[in-house]
């Protein structure tokens, strides 16, 4: 256990605890259908120590009255107590809540996935995607590690098949990929005495007195963000981190490549 | 005819027939079964006459009475502490046992030890019920300002002190930060630079992923003298 | 109903591949996967730690908990639905007593041990998979404990005495009986017993030899992955 001092007194010397660079990720890898024989797509993303798997499955479901013609999604996390003593079992935590309504937003909101392409029947039948995501093992950044998961598991995805009565046949799949059009990545910096940091451990979130998420769309635009900690940040300050992520996240979309 | 089955510092695991026949008698980590001897966790072999140990490689701390350890202050009584010394359950430490001051009645504790700081400590006794006391009353034991505290394997603080201290002034020396090893398997840091400090963890480190091992202060040596020369430049 | 060979082409006495590995939650005391077939399982421990509230302390014992949950994404057809259910509660009570006989937690009066099971992908076994994983988490961990324990489903496709069933198995038209077992492999003691099914004395007695037979197989998986965790830094 390291105290919120010492981190302070390591990043005022201008350095992290494991040597690495205020802007410098850990190593990335991205593993697709790694849960295929049961979910319609699956990945696992690895950030150093933290390690994270999503699923997505699909579900025949009937639209909203005001969009007859538009599937939807439901991103879910669940920190689970097996990936941190900082986790415990029962009804999801508001850091849970928070993780999955912004990843969520980060998909939602760039109109990443084509709502009407998961229209069946219009008014009676739609597809609904379920993206659920598991820590494995919480060391740090799950931010950016669900967003990433989740993009991974939806490019893996496809839709299972439907019988002649328009019923969900899970046994069988096609080779029909969701309608993924764009890739909405995102980069949280951390404040931490001062400095501004990308893909934190455990001990450097906790030291952390604030942390913007930002979610940027191939060409650039910003999807979704979200403002955490409880140190308020100023203008200049937002910009200088929304010039770090949108960097980052240039980075970030290469593992795609 | 009795057998030895294993070899001195082979790796077993739970259920593994160390011996058979009545000439061996099980010692630590291991239990009797009709005629066999066999291991009950996962570890390192050590025969030690006809007493057949298991030495752990994994495992939570146990507190043993007189065991020097690191902890953190949780909490507070109006005449006792409640430490956090790696165990299922905390410790604590009364006032009697924290300091030879006087401490009127009603004073505040936070005065001598407060929440979050930690202490170098030594358990007085333990009760089978998991009750451990704690004194601060022997040379040495003091409260640990600044630094960082690192936690390995409790089995493995023993190859990291080394024989008569050697591997830790080994680290010493050659990282030139101040450190202590608790029993419980926390150890405290305090160097010139974070460097040194990454250093030392990782040599640190090296001895808890390799302390099953032979020529360890060799490997320690070698990665230290590599490590040095590269802070250097 | 015949049931003359199996559908994945197997023989009657044979498991699906497996893969063990140990060490692969860094945060928690002891943890492993195990693999048998497509069903993946997970297992951490953690503890031993304060337990509250407190009536449910034992004063000469440390608690053990277990927690068996199936990922959302991990059944065969419809999303699962997260949280505890009915199914899940009782596996993890009967996970927990297939260990009580070899887990010596003395050493940690009043506290509790806790072993998270999670299912990545299942393909039937799941129980048994979890305790394969739970039994090497529990080891890695440094517990105490008398043996490791193996676990495998053994049963009835048809007429057939097979072990290790799939979940296409499970389903055969023509009937199957699925008993998953635990095993202490030293001592061939079950300390897990479950029948889902119709099945004749001779037929089940039949059954559980395959099954204890099949155990062992698991039990050499098991001590390898074990020994490979600490395997690389012996020649080293």
């Amino acid at each position: 256990m390291v105290s919120r001092e010492y981190i302070e007194s390591v990043i005022a010397k201008q350095m992290r605890m494991d040597g690495r660079k205020f802007d410098e990720y850990r190593p990335i890898t991205i593993e697709y259908g790694i849960s295929s024989k049961s979910a319609e797509g699956s990945a696992r993303v690895k950030i150093g120590d933290t390690e994270v798997v999503a699923g997505v499955k699909l579900e025949l479901g009937t639209p909203f009255s005001d969009k007859p013609d538009e599937g939807s999604i439901m991103v879910n996390v669940e920190l689970l107590p097996l990936s941190s003593t900082l986790f415990e079992s029962g009804p999801p935590s508001i850091d849970a809540i928070e993780l999955s309504r912004v990843t969520d937003r980060g998909i939602r909101e760039s109109n990443a996935l084509d709502f009407k392409k998961l229209c069946v029947k219009t008014g009676e039948k739609v597809w609904l995607v379920f993206i659920d995501i598991y820590p494995i093992n919480a060391g740090g950044n799950l931010f950016d590690a669900c967003n990433l998961v989740t993009l991974a598991a939806l490019r893996d995805a496809v839709f299972p098949a439907l019988t002649a009565e328009n019923k969900v046949d899970y046994s069988k799949k096609t080779k029909t990929k969701l309608p993924l059009s764009k890739l909405p990545i995102a980069c949280t910096v951390w404040k931490v005495h001062n400095e501004f940091i990308v893909d934190p451990t455990i001990e450097e979130e906790l030291a952390a007195h604030a942390r913007l998420s930002t979610v940027f769309t191939d060409d650039g635009k910003i999807c979704a963000m979200q403002k955490g900690g409880e140190s308020p940040l100023t203008s200049e300050e937002i910009s200088t981190i929304l010039d770090l992520a949108e960097r980052k996240t240039q980075e970030l979309r290469r593992h795609f490549k | 005819m009795s057998k030895l089955i294993v070899e001195e510092r082979q790796v077993v695991i739970p259920g593994d027939v160390l011996a058979e026949g009545m000439d061996f008698l099980p010692g630590k980590g291991a239990f009797r079964e009709g005629d066999n001897i066999i291991s009950s966790r996962l570890g390192i072999s050590n025969i030690s006459g006809r007493i057949l140990n298991v030495n752990p490689l994994a495992g939570r701390y146990v507190p043993r009475r007189d065991d020097v350890v690191i902890g953190y202050i949780k909490d507070m009584s109006y005449s006792s502490w409640f430490v956090d010394v790696g165990y299922a359950y905390e410790a604590s430490l009364s006032m009697k046992d924290a300091t030879a001051d006087f401490i009127e009645r009603g004073s505040s504790l936070s005065d001598y030890f407060a929440i979050g700081e930690i202490i170098l400590t030594r358990i007085s006794n333990v009760t089978k019920e998991g009750n451990i006391d704690l004194t601060m009353k022997a040379p040495g034991l003091r409260k640990l300002h600044s630094g960082k505290i690192i936690e390995i394997t409790a089995s493995k603080i023993p190859r990291v002190v080394g024989k008569q201290g050697s591997m830790i002034s080994l680290i010493k020396d050659k990282t030139g930060c101040s450190i202590f090893a608790g029993q419980n398997g926390r150890i405290w840091i305090k160097g010139a630079s974070p460097e040194a400090e990454k250093l030392a963890t990782d040599a640190i480190q090296l001895i808890n992923d390799k302390a099953h091992t032979s020529g360890l202060t060799e490997k320690v040596g070698v990665f230290l003298e590599k490590h040095t020369l590269e802070m250097q430049k | 109903m015949k049931y003359t060979k199996r559908l994945d082409g197997r023989k009657f006495d044979e498991l699906r591949p497996m893969k063990a590995e140990v060490g692969v939650v860094k945060n928690a005391v002891g943890s492993a996967r195990f693999q048998i077939g497509k069903t993946v399982a997970i297992a951490a421990v953690y503890g031993p730690k304060d337990l509250f509230p407190k009536f449910l302390q034992k004063p000469q014992n440390a608690l053990l908990r277990c927690y068996y949950n199936m990922m959302a994404f991990s059944g065969s057809g419809e999303r699962v639905r997260p949280g505890a259910n009915r199914r899940s509660k009782e596996i993890s009570m009967v996970i927990e007593k297939a260990f009580e006989p070899v887990l010596d937690l003395s050493e940690f009066p009043k506290a509790v041990v806790d072993v998270y099971i999670e299912l990545i992908q299942t393909d039937a076994g799941t129980r048994c998979a979890g305790i394969c994983a739970a039994s090497l988490a529990l080891a890695d961990a440094g517990f105490d404990m008398k043996d490791l324990v193996c676990a495998v489903s053994c049963g009835l496709v048809g007429d057939q005495v097979v072990v290790d069933l799939d979940k296409t198995e499970e389903d055969f038209e023509g009937g199957a009986v699925d008993i998953p077992i635990a095993m202490l492999p030293r001592t061939g003691e079950i300390t897990l017993l479950q029948l889902d099914g119709e099945i004749s004395k001779d037929d089940l007695k039949k059954a559980i030899e395959a099954g204890k037979e099949a155990c062992q197989k698991i039990y050499e998986i098991q001590k390898a992955a074990l020994r490979a965790k600490y395997a690389q830094e012996v020649v080293a």
